[in-house]
């Protein structure tokens, strides 16, 4: 008998496949049964009702994609009252992702949706934060550290925290945030990227500027779940550009309890249960019996001068 | 369990039966489909994994309107021109070729009880979008008129396809100066003296929104829209796909893929 789940604190997932912020929602239930993922993530909310970026909000670039959506909200009382209703049909575990512009606010949105009905609060500290000049909360050890702390006071419930590569400190974040209290990290959100229109020179966003996500983030969020894991006893959930299950197998080799599978649910809307089935099958392949002889696997002995070389590099 | 209670989507690969040229702009292909993913209603769309063909590798998925959809034949249609990266790699498939689709998608267009007497305007491959709506209301039974625009008559679609489903259709052209506004708004204007209209139905162009915005608002005459945005997902989830539209004094935003892509035509805002 394969054992495909893992523990993330003290939650257990019946599998490591579970969707990334953003890219999921009750629609995927048209597509396939939902309840087969490990968890549910669902796209950020914040407290105030927001309308999000200008148009276009998307562009592909070779092989990848950028998007600046800008977090359009309905609020947390239609979440409350539409959402989480929704998902309580299903066993799976809901996760919540929040996010907001100030440390105060994200507590505040964190006690509101500390509700029953949700298993674990992922907190966007990815997102720009007004009172550091719209720098990201996760840019820098200090600010990832006063949020999560506020953070941690305002619920009981297993906070993730969502790291940004737009940091040349990741193991510093990753660490802030765990003597923080943060009880796992999701490694990582989409890297601040830019494309133009050579025949118009305008920019293909709306906003100018957005997030690189596709398989050409993977190498860059995969040395960030290595580099975390290394650095922190906290579970690490690896997120960026998966979309086969040797992307799946990598991340966990690296360090990942779990992974989220975004921007490859727009190419193939039912990749998620593909990747568990096929999971299963490369465990049966390699003679393993469960994930978590996956789990940090890498054989990287003699790679010391190199992990420290490229940190000092950062 | 899959909710299968309301609109389900399929994930489907479905073989390439043709593709070929239809004009010297507009491409049809074919696709042997299963019947279930045919419960489509006009207006709808499906979202395309185009392929890899040499050097085109087109990444997201393509939006595409349907052109034909027939159960009891198990044949899927999707009328196209080559406009980008996506479209090329589409036109480089070959018959016994797949292609994955996911769909049926989004909300189609209505045809009310009270509106006998329709009226479809549309130019270029957005008569690709409206030729189902003709074939809806021939079994119906309602009158359809189409106004067909194009910047020639070679390049006039789907003539037949309408005629061929009871349509009474009128062709304006660039070439012969008959697409202007004033020339199409005199148009109009005489069939809803002559013969009454009961609703409009268009797609695409901030042109043709305009007009009818105006000879619908003179007239008290309902209308629809089919509209295009860059999409990413296509079923709902990632919020890429919105446009504007007002309503009740207010702007909203509202999601082409899953809301739309059919929206009242007095609501929509050009982009």
């Amino acid at each position: 008998m394969l054992d495909l789940s893992v523990n993330i604190g003290a939650m257990r997932l019946k599998n490591p496949i579970m969707p990334a912020s953003g890219t999921f929602s009750e629609d995927c239930a048209k597509l396939f049964d939902i309840d087969a993922l490990g968890a549910h993530v669902t796209k950020t909310i914040t407290r105030d009702i927001r309308g999000g970026n200008p148009t276009p909000r998307v562009c592909e670039v070779r092989g990848s994609m950028l998007n600046s959506i800008g977090i359009p909200s309905k609020g947390v009382d239609y979440f409350k009252t539409n959402v989480i209703p929704f998902y309580d049909q299903y066993q799976t575990p809901l996760v919540v992702s929040i996010s907001a512009g100030s440390a105060d606010e994200f507590a505040q949105i964190c006690e509101e949706v500390s509700v029953p009905g949700v298993a674990a609060i992922e907190v966007n500290i990815s997102c720009p934060n007004i009172e550091a000049d719209g720098k990201a909360f996760a840019m820098r050890p200090s600010t990832t550290e006063a949020v999560m702390r506020k953070l941690r006071a305002a619920t009981d419930l297993p906070l993730w925290a969502k790291l940004t590569p737009n940091t040349g400190e990741t193991t510093e974040v990753a660490q802030a945030a765990e003597s923080a209290g943060a009880d796992a990290l999701v490694v990582a959100n989409t890297m601040l990227s830019m494309a133009i229109d050579i025949h118009t020179r305008k920019p293909k966003l709306g906003n100018l500027m957005g997030g690189l996500s596709g398989p050409a983030l993977k190498p860059i969020a995969l040395r960030m779940v290595y580099q975390c894991a290394k650095a922190v006893s906290i579970p690490v959930i690896g997120c960026g550009g998966i979309a086969t299950v040797e992307d799946v197998v990598e991340y966990l080799i690296a360090g990942a309890s779990a992974v989220q599978v975004g921007t490859a649910t727009f190419i193939s809307p039912t990749v998620m249960v593909r990747l568990i089935s096929e999971l299963e099958a490369f465990l049966r392949t390699e003679g393993l019996s469960s994930v978590s002889e996956l789990i940090g696997s890498i054989r990287d002995e003699e790679a010391s001068d190199g992990v420290f070389f490229a940190e000092a590099a950062e | 369990m899959t909710d299968m209670t309301l609109n389900p989507i399929f994930e489907t690969i479905c073989r390439v039966k043709s593709n070929e040229p239809i004009n010297r702009e507009y491409r049809l292909i074919v696709l042997d489909a299963p019947s279930h993913i045919l419960k489509c209603e006009p207006g709808q769309f499906f979202h395309l994994l185009c392929p890899t063909k040499g050097d085109l590798r087109p990444y997201l998925r393509r939006p595409m309107s349907i052109y034909g959809f027939y159960p009891e034949a198990g044949e899927l249609h999707f009328l196209y021109k080559i406009a980008g990266e996506g479209t090329a790699a589409l036109s480089a498939l070959e018959a016994g070729e797949n292609l994955n689709v996911v769909g049926p998608l989004g909300h189609g267009f209505d045809i009310q009880d009270d509106w006998q007497k329709l009226m479809v305007v549309a130019r270029g491959v957005g008569l690709a979008t409206l030729a189902p709506l003709a074939q809806k209301a021939q079994q119906m039974g309602r009158k359809l008129t189409a106004i067909c625009s194009a910047r020639s008559p070679e390049v006039l679609m789907s003539i037949d396809h309408f005629k061929a489903l009871g349509a009474e259709v009128i062709t304006v052209t660039d070439s012969e100066g008959t697409s202007g506004v004033e020339a199409l708004e005199q148009l109009i204007e005489a069939h809803i003296q002559a013969e009454g209209v009961d609703a409009f139905y268009t797609c695409g162009s901030n042109r043709l929104l305009t007009m009818l915005q105006t000879i619908c608002a003179r007239h008290g005459i309902p209308g629809q829209i089919a509209l295009e945005q860059q999409m990413a997902c296509g079923v709902g989830m990632c919020q890429c796909c919105v446009r504007s539209f007002r309503r009740k004094d207010k702007i909203i935003h509202e999601r082409v893929c899953k809301e739309g892509p059919v929206f009242n035509l007095q609501e929509a805002m050009g982009c």
